[in-house]
């Protein structure tokens, strides 16, 4: 791709960038805080990732190279056009491979190999407030967060409880970060919320419709919400394994042959698949 | 008999006024409203004390402020002046409308219990009972679901509510039954008081037998002092040791249940007590 010198680089001009990293610090300096930023226009529409390319656009320089997953998969449509937009504003090297990247944009997953401290994971986010299934009003949920009222979301899962005799959360499930704020990971899976606890890179989150930033650094204490008695669980894909590279250990997608009738498992982290095959 | 020992429950001069009052509102009101500035005095200097393991009745018509009372101690709404202590909060040293939000909510969540006329206000209904009980537990800080689920069990079973309907939630009850269970949350954290707003109001009369029984039981077993509001002088005389008899906003009578039952002195009181036989 060549980059088209039109652009400022990476687009945002600086000044806005400069604000958004002002934001991120703030994000970082109290981990699982939504801080509000100025979220700017960009050539691609809202609800397309465009709080998480924000702040790759206002972190990224020369000497950075960026992977860009959707789903774990580098070759999907929005991954694709993703890409593209970097490339047409930055002259920055992209890398399928999680170990090469020191920047990685992501939705609905967080890779398998386990990532660094010179790295930094961007996860695009859609809705930030944790506390929205719970409570409509930004207002009151403002409110909640300040005066660390979670109770309506402990008994939503005690609700799930007493009806399902499991939690039935699937994704965006919530994460108590420091002891101090409700915080939601995006549509992640569950099983990659344990990623985020101590980890050694650094996570952050951008809302672009709802104008909001937050972050998880490296080494916070974020744990899912869990009763004194019942464990968080994560999925499990016990006694299955990825049908290509033979993985037990993996977020595994599940496909279906409608010919055959036949249930297969395939790694959805797809870099990481071929990493193991050998193929990249 | 319990005039030596410390009030569970001290209200002094608790006013709630609607509008920015005048020097003329005492001598101008008509009924509850001041003629000169519009002002209504829907609580004006309203004291009481509930002692230990003491139900206390307060009888008045809509209007007369007997609810604005309640809400005021749930922190439903805000007074205009006055205090109001818990033996349980500071050892009854500080109003507990001068507490914090997070202080207010731990007042709210392990001192006290409520029970409302309208169970929509109480419970949540389309959650399960065993939720809307254990909501009080949570919110006292309480992270143990097990430990809930049997807090549920026993309490619903208390309420002569089977525990297996614990995973039902209200709206499919019968009123009754929705009185039961909102009496369930507020025992949740074995609080030391109990508000009872027109608790059996609009009940049949055989379910409304049924709920005071239970009150009464209540008392017996949990020891908790219990502020009784009714419209219905039968239902005070059933439960209440001593009676406050209220009207626009102000305290028109007080004493022992049976004497004022005997020998009212107001001639409001003396009309509800007639109407009674
Ligand atoms: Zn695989």
């Amino acid at each position: 791709m060549k980059m088209n010198k039109n652009y400022n680089y990476a687009f945002i001009d600086e000044g806005s960038k400069r604000e958004i990293r002002r934001t991120i610090l703030k994000a970082v300096a109290i981990p699982g805080y939504q801080v509000p930023f100025g979220s700017r226009e960009l050539p691609i529409g809202r609800g397309w990732g465009t709080g998480g390319i924000q702040i790759t656009l206002s972190l990224i320089g020369p000497e950075d190279v960026l992977k860009v997953i959707d789903q774990g998969s580098d070759e999907s449509v929005n991954a694709v056009n993703i890409k593209k937009f970097v490339g047409l504003c930055t002259d920055v090297k992209t890398t399928v491979k999680t170990g090469e990247a020191t920047i990685i944009q992501t939705r609905h997953r967080i890779p398998e190999t386990p990532l660094r401290n010179d790295q930094i994971l961007v996860l695009q986010v859609p809705i930030p407030e944790p506390l929205r299934i719970v409570e409509a009003s930004e207002e009151k949920t403002k409110k909640m967060h300040a005066e660390r009222d979670y109770a309506p979301m402990w008994l939503l899962l005690y609700e799930s409880l007493i009806r399902y005799g499991k939690i039935t959360i699937g994704t965006e499930y919530p994460l108590m970060v420091e002891d101090r704020y409700v915080m939601n990971p995006s549509p992640i899976p569950k099983f990659d919320n344990p990623k985020l606890k101590d980890s050694e890179c650094l996570y952050l989150f951008g809302a672009g419709r709802e104008k909001k930033i937050y972050a998880i650094p490296p080494h916070t204490f974020a744990e899912s919400l869990a009763f004194d008695d019942v464990p968080f669980e994560k999925e499990s894909f016990k006694g299955k394994r990825c049908r290509l590279c033979g993985s037990e250990d993996t977020y595994l997608d599940e496909l279906f042959d409608s010919a055959t009738g036949e249930r297969m498992y395939q790694c959805s982290d797809t870099s990481y698949c071929m990493e193991v095959r050998g193929c990249i | 008999m319990y005039l030596d020992e410390k009030p569970v429950l001290r209200v002094e001069n608790l006013t709630m006024r609607y509008g920015r009052g005048c020097p003329h509102c005492m001598e101008s009101l008509e009924k509850n409203r001041c003629k000169v500035c519009k002002t209504v005095w829907a609580l004006n200097d309203i004291s009481i004390e509930l002692f230990p393991g003491e139900v206390l009745g307060i009888v008045g018509e809509s209007g007369s402020g007997k609810s604005t009372l309640m809400k005021s101690l749930y922190f439903d709404i805000e007074p205009s002046s006055g205090g109001a202590y818990l033996r349980d909060y500071k050892d009854g040293g500080v109003n507990i409308w001068s507490a914090s939000a997070a202080e207010r909510r731990a007042i709210k969540n392990n001192m006290m219990g409520m029970v409302y006329q309208n169970p929509v206000l109480g419970l949540r209904m389309d959650f399960s009972s065993a939720s809307n009980i254990a909501e009080k537990i949570i919110a006292a800080g309480g992270r143990n679901a097990g430990r809930m689920t049997e807090r549920a069990a026993e309490l619903l079973d208390a309420m002569e509510i089977l525990p297996s309907r614990m995973s039902e939630a209200p709206k499919n009850f019968s009123g009754g039954m929705q009185q039961r269970v909102q009496l369930s949350k507020a025992l949740a954290n074995n609080p030391s008081l109990l508000l009872l707003d027109e608790v059996t109001t609009g009940l049949d009369l055989s379910v409304q037998a049924k709920v005071l029984d239970l009150i009464r039981k209540i008392r017996a077993r949990y020891g908790v002092s219990i502020l009784l509001v009714s419209h219905d002088l039968a239902v005070i005389r059933m439960l209440a040791d001593r009676t406050i008899v209220m009207l626009d906003g102000k305290i028109i009578e007080r004493g022992l249940t049976d004497q004022i039952l005997e020998d009212p002195q107001h001639e409001y009181t003396q009309q509800l007590v007639h109407s009674l036989i």
